[in-house]
């Protein structure tokens, strides 16, 4: 199994904490000079970055959030002068304005080398014709993994997200042979092949790499059988850099974080406290190496575990599990972030009507569906038929509109829903992740 | 001239239509006609009863939600053509229809049709201009 950068990726663990600790001191002195969100963190515990002795010092310092992010929209986080920039990204921005990410020159030359790491961690060579059927735009995956395939030498299909009969018949002329997409899409890929009677065999597909949302072991084998490749996970989010900051091997028991950039901590979403090695909480990342936009015990909300037992590729680096959920209540829905809270608004603002509500998440033929349960009460209930109907429809308009996906919705008697001490259950995920 | 409508909202799922009736059941209450419009998620559950007050206050106390609509009723003539008459006449006058039910009222042989019209005011008064009988609540309810 080719690794691509073996010097850092199979790193002794000692010269790699020497390593961090040089870049993590780098970090903090640049964003304590340059992010004033950050200098006043740091003054505000009376801490300065010639305090930093050792990595565990870090966990001194207090976290970033995507509140902070928000508070300082859109370029108050970045740590160079805007001519230093040179690409711009952002998050979704569901939750109100996006997060603005920027990269300067050498962080986008880190990103590639990063990419380019996990791709031929999952097998992806020069030889390789890579599909990239994730969408061009301000998203960090696509053009993530597509300077990264092309650092590796392989050619580079940008067909972007949609239209997937020309994409199978691109994928069958062009022999694409590596396909990047979410996982969700692969599966809407192979109903299609299904149903238009194209035979994988006739393909020239053999990996897959698949990101931007949460999946399941059993959603990976259904995507090997069906599609006959063999599938691999890759992680990162835009606020750290976007795909890259980890990524699987083809031993496939956790995604190796590329710890000479990253550094991860596990920590109890409660309380804040750092965990033992082993424990399952939430990944805490800070960047070590990146210039533009750098982040400092930034919460990704994320919960996992992290493995340090030695993985049978020979790569040093840390391995994390499978996101198996999020501290916040944040969904991922068709790769969309929604936050129940978003909805509550939108209800909220119909007719000033405050009604319970639960959040119904499944997974029907592979797409994510999204149902909102409103209880009914006297100000939404219409004896008209016509006006009810109406009513469902325009909370669906703003849904859509608010979300940026599409919603269901479903009005039920009051009181149906259950209450827990009070406090209502507003999510169910049937989604078998 | 007006007549009361009880409304109640009715998630589609077995039983509620049964515990709609068994509640102004227990409470002594009569159902004189209904209606079910329905949707595959839920129903709008229209009633007419002897004593819409105390349905309104029963089926709430039983956690439905439930409404108060000003309907009208109209007697209509028990033979072939009754209904098209009255219709013709309200689209002439372009009067448009909600929604309507009817039932047949067993002692005086005559069918009532309960309307809802979009302009209630003006039903009210073309109505008798057209020479259509309105129907008074008592007796509806007491029949």
């Amino acid at each position: 199994m080719k690794i691509w950068d073996p010097v850092h990726e199979c790193m002794d663990r000692e010269a790699l904490r020497e390593l961090q600790l040089r870049r993590l001191k780098q970090t903090l002195d640049r964003v304590y000079h340059n992010v004033p969100c950050y200098q006043q963190k740091f003054t505000d515990i009376g801490f300065h970055p010639d305090d930093l002795q050792t990595l565990e010092d870090l966990q001194r310092l207090p976290f970033t959030d995507k509140e902070d992010l928000r508070r300082n929209y859109p370029y108050g986080m970045f740590a160079v002068p805007m001519k230093e920039v040179v690409r711009i990204h952002s998050s979704s921005g569901t939750t109100g304005k996006p997060t603005v990410v920027g990269y300067s020159r050498r962080d986008l030359d880190t990103w590639t080398e990063l990419v380019a790491r996990f791709m031929t961690a999952a097998g992806v060579t020069a030889e390789d014709i890579v599909h990239i059927a994730f969408g061009y735009g301000l998203f960090t995956g696509a053009f993530g993994l597509h300077y990264g395939a092309e650092r590796i030498g392989a050619s580079v299909i940008p067909i972007s997200s949609g239209n997937t009969d020309k994409q199978l018949m691109i994928m069958h002329d062009y022999r694409s042979s590596a396909l990047v997409c979410t996982p969700s899409y692969a599966l809407t890929m192979a109903d299609r092949m299904e149903r238009t009677g194209l035979d994988p065999q006739s393909l020239d597909l053999r990996v897959g790499l698949f990101g931007a949302e949460p999946w399941s072991e059993e959603m990976r084998r259904e995507i090997e059988r069906r599609l006959e490749i063999v599938a691999t996970d890759n992680y990162g989010l835009s606020e750290v850099m976007g795909p890259g900051v980890a990524g699987e091997c083809l031993c496939r028991r956790g995604m190796h974080i590329f710890e000479d950039h990253f550094l991860p901590e596990i920590i109890d979403p409660e309380t804040g406290e750092v965990l033992p090695p082993g424990s399952v909480g939430e990944l805490v990342i800070t960047s070590l190496t990146k210039e533009a936009f750098p982040v400092v015990r930034y919460r990704t909300r994320d919960i996992t575990r992290l493995d340090y037992a030695p993985c049978d590729c020979g790569r040093t680096m840390v391995r994390m599990q499978k996101t198996m959920g999020r501290s916040d209540d944040m969904l991922i829905i068709k790769g969309v972030n929604v936050f129940p809270t978003q909805i509550e608004e939108v209800l909220f603002q119909m007719e000033g009507c405050e009604p319970h509500y639960q959040l119904i998440v499944d997974r029907v033929n592979n797409v994510d569906t999204l149902e909102v349960r409103v209880e009914v009460n006297e100000k939404i209930f219409f004896d008209e038929m016509k006006q009810q109907k109406a009513f469902v429809e325009a909370v669906e308009k703003r849904l859509a509109s608010t979300l940026g996906v599409g919603a269901r919705v479903k009005l039920v008697e009051p009181a149906s829903m259950p209450r827990h001490e009070g406090k209502a259950v507003r999510v169910i995920d049937r989604r078998k992740l | 001239m007006t007549v009361q409508q009880i409304s109640v909202f009715i998630e589609n799922k077995t039983g509620r239509l049964a515990e709609v009736t068994r509640v102004i059941g227990n409470a002594g209450i009569n159902i004189r006609a209904l209606s079910l419009a329905d949707t595959s998620d839920f129903g709008i559950l229209r009633l007419i009863v002897d004593s819409p007050d105390k349905a309104l206050q029963v089926l709430k106390e039983d956690g439905f939600t439930v409404s108060k609509t000003e309907v009208i009723a109209v007697e209509v003539p028990d033979r072939p053509k009754g209904l098209n008459g009255i219709l013709e006449k309200l689209d002439q006058a372009g009067i448009n229809v909600e929604y309507m039910y009817a039932f047949v009222e067993p002692n005086g042989g005559e069918a009532i049709i309960i309307f809802r019209f979009d302009d209630i005011q003006r039903a009210l008064e073309m109505l008798p201009e057209m020479d259509v009988k309105l129907v008074k609540s008592d007796k509806i309810f007491s029949a």
